[in-house]
């Protein structure tokens, strides 16, 4: 006989020997229609009750991106919420932080914030922490790094709390919505999706509940535990401001000019290349200025990496360029093609940028085009820390594209107002010159010794190549000798290289 | 020389505000901000100040805001602030 009767000591004794239960039966099925249980859905809760789920303790890792950038709403709301908690020595691990997230000075003051992990910061929340308000100075990372730092437990997170544009009941969620009631777009979802991945607890906050499925979706359910609907999680129009503007400065256009010389007589400028360009006018308005010459060359590109504009968007549609990469859609128009077009990929900080992955996109990238606060004579470039000591910007992925990219070119005027951008040492080390090989200003053109063929190459073309100490001497003869900047004695950022090393450290300003 | 309230310049970047208005104590009365007052404020007054003299103005209250303006330009605005202050046209002769 071999009826389930018999077997049941064979069963018994497999389950023994596995370390198992023997299968004791279900639970009733539940027989509700399905668009009514998941209309419910087990994980949407409020904000409060969502962070008590979440098991938060004083001192615990909290994450955001900042997609929405000086449009964010998600930052500033989930902090007030945690101080009104009354939770104390948190550690606020954002993508980047800009102007519009000032209110954390007073978290900071009252100690509910006590460490800050970001790629940048931006506005008074920098000019309070630059000056010291800190204790534990700031841990700057570029984004490829951050995803790195994520991915190797360098940055571990408890709570990750993610906005979106859309999520249905079960948390599959993304960075814009297919519904009527639409409220919200930020496109790519990419510096979020290590947090989703790696944190232990994520919250997804969104402002447009969706009926399940959410397909197709940038966060899943299974990295999921609450969804929390808000009013709004961010402002769309205001994406495209502050870094990232398209430029109408007359300046930044001879730059961009340029740089599109520079980028089609490279060596690179060939079929099938591939492009990046960072935030900033002039780099961002480069790739318009080499569209004319991929058309009269019959020359297309096999992708643009980003930063994603409306710029790349229109020659991606013009069959100028094939694909579409993207980590962070920089504006609106970006934002709706990643949306709608399959052919415009998004893809995560790690996939965009890490340096220990070898098909991270970076390291396919043949050009990128860079703005930078200050190059100096060795090539070294600073993007974080104004000429005033006193933080001003965003790593981003500035080292990780002038590393990984075959050819880097920085875009950047010689003087900003009375602020020199070419010096003898750079405020902050945040680019290493042997990454950084062309540097592009109105008063000519610096090529890297140690990338000659490219000299004779641009030389070839007839533009005007400069030694970069000409280029500093000239901007201190019309500036005039600056008196030394009055920092003081204690740390207050810490800049990490993408390869998880110590790069630079950043002290405070006394004045 | 007798002077009136005057102003020359802008509030834009790469520009200077300068305010030109009579003082009561002789001297010139400099009240600088600027976005890079620290590392440039003396060099920026010491060209107001030699301008203003060599323009025969020696007592003066001036505010000047200044938003990273170079040397040539501080120059010119002082200067037209000054003409605009005296009635004197320097750029008559």
């Amino acid at each position: 006989m071999n009826s389930i009767k018999d077997r049941a000591a064979l069963i018994s004794e497999a389950a023994a020997r596995m370390g198992k239960e023997t299968f004791k039966g279900t639970a009733d099925k539940n027989t509700m229609a399905r668009t009514e249980l998941t209309a419910g859905g087990a994980k949407v809760t409020t904000l409060e009750e969502a962070i008590r789920k979440a098991g938060l303790k004083d001192g615990m890792t909290i994450s955001f991106h900042h997609h929405f950038r000086g449009g964010d709403k998600v930052i500033n709301m989930v902090v007030a919420k945690l101080a009104e908690m009354g939770f104390k020595n948190l550690h606020l691990a954002s993508s980047s932080l800009i102007d519009v997230h000032e209110p954390l000075i007073e978290h900071i003051k009252a100690g509910v914030i006590t460490k800050i992990s970001t790629s940048g910061l931006r506005g008074k929340l920098a000019n309070e922490i630059s000056h010291g308000i800190m204790q534990e100075p700031v841990i700057f990372r570029s984004h490829g790094g951050r995803g790195s730092a994520i991915a190797n437990g360098d940055l571990k997170i408890d709570v990750a709390f993610l906005g979106a544009s859309s999520a249905d009941p079960m948390g599959n969620a993304c960075g814009y919505s297919r519904s009527e009631n639409a409220k919200s777009i930020c496109g790519s979802l990419g510096y979020a999706l290590p947090d989703a991945q790696y944190a232990k607890h994520v919250i997804i906050l969104t402002d447009d509940l969706v009926a399940y499925p959410n397909t197709p979706y940038s966060i899943s359910e299974r990295n999921v535990e609450s969804v929390v609907v808000v009013d709004s999680v961010g402002d769309s129009s205001k994406i495209s401001s502050g870094a990232i503007r398209d430029t109408k400065n007359p300046r930044d256009i001879l730059l961009a000019k340029q740089a599109a010389k520079v980028i089609i007589n490279s060596g690179y400028f060939k079929q099938g290349f591939s492009i990046q360009t960072g935030s900033g006018g002039a780099s961002l308005a480069a790739v318009k200025y080499i569209r004319q010459s991929m058309i009269d060359q019959g020359i297309t590109a096999s992708f643009a990496l980003g930063g994603i504009t409306a710029h790349m968007v229109k020659m991606h549609e013009e069959g100028l360029i094939d694909r579409l990469i993207d980590v962070q859609s920089f504006d609106k128009v970006a934002a709706e093609s990643l949306k709608s077009d399959p052919m415009h990929q998004e893809v995560s900080a790690n996939e965009y940028a890490s340096f220990d992955e070898a098909g991270s996109a970076t390291h396919s990238l043949d050009i990128v085009i860079l703005s930078a606060l200050e190059v100096d004579v060795d090539f070294n470039v600073n993007v974080l820390v104004g000429s005033d000591g006193i933080i001003r910007g965003a790593i981003g992925g500035h080292p990780d594209t002038a590393g990984d990219s075959a050819l880097s070119i920085i875009v950047c005027p010689l003087l900003r107002g009375r602020i020199p951008c070419v010096v003898d040492e750079v405020t902050t080390h945040i680019t290493p010159g042997s990454s950084v090989d062309v540097v592009v200003t109105e008063y000519g053109i610096a090529v890297n010794p140690r990338r000659p063929e490219i000299k004779e190459r641009l030389e070839k073309a007839g533009l005007n190549i400069v030694d970069i100490h000409s280029l500093k001497d000239r901007a201190k003869s019309i500036i005039g000798e600056a008196a030394p900047l009055p920092f003081g004695d204690k740390v207050v950022g810490i800049v990490m290289n993408r390869d998880g090393s110590v790069m630079d450290v950043i002290k405070n300003i006394t004045e | 020389m007798e002077i009136k309230n005057a102003i020359a310049g802008t509030l834009e970047s790469g520009d200077i505000l300068i305010q030109i208005a009579p003082a009561s104590e002789s001297g010139l009365h400099i009240d600088l901000e600027s976005t890079v007052a620290y590392q440039f404020g003396a060099q920026i007054k010491k060209v107001i100040t030699e301008t203003l003299t060599s323009l025969g103005v020696d007592t003066a209250e001036v505010k000047a805001t200044d938003k990273g303006a170079l040397d040539c330009t501080i120059r010119a605005r002082v200067t037209a602030a000054a003409v605009r202050a005296t009635g004197k046209d320097v750029w008559a002769d």
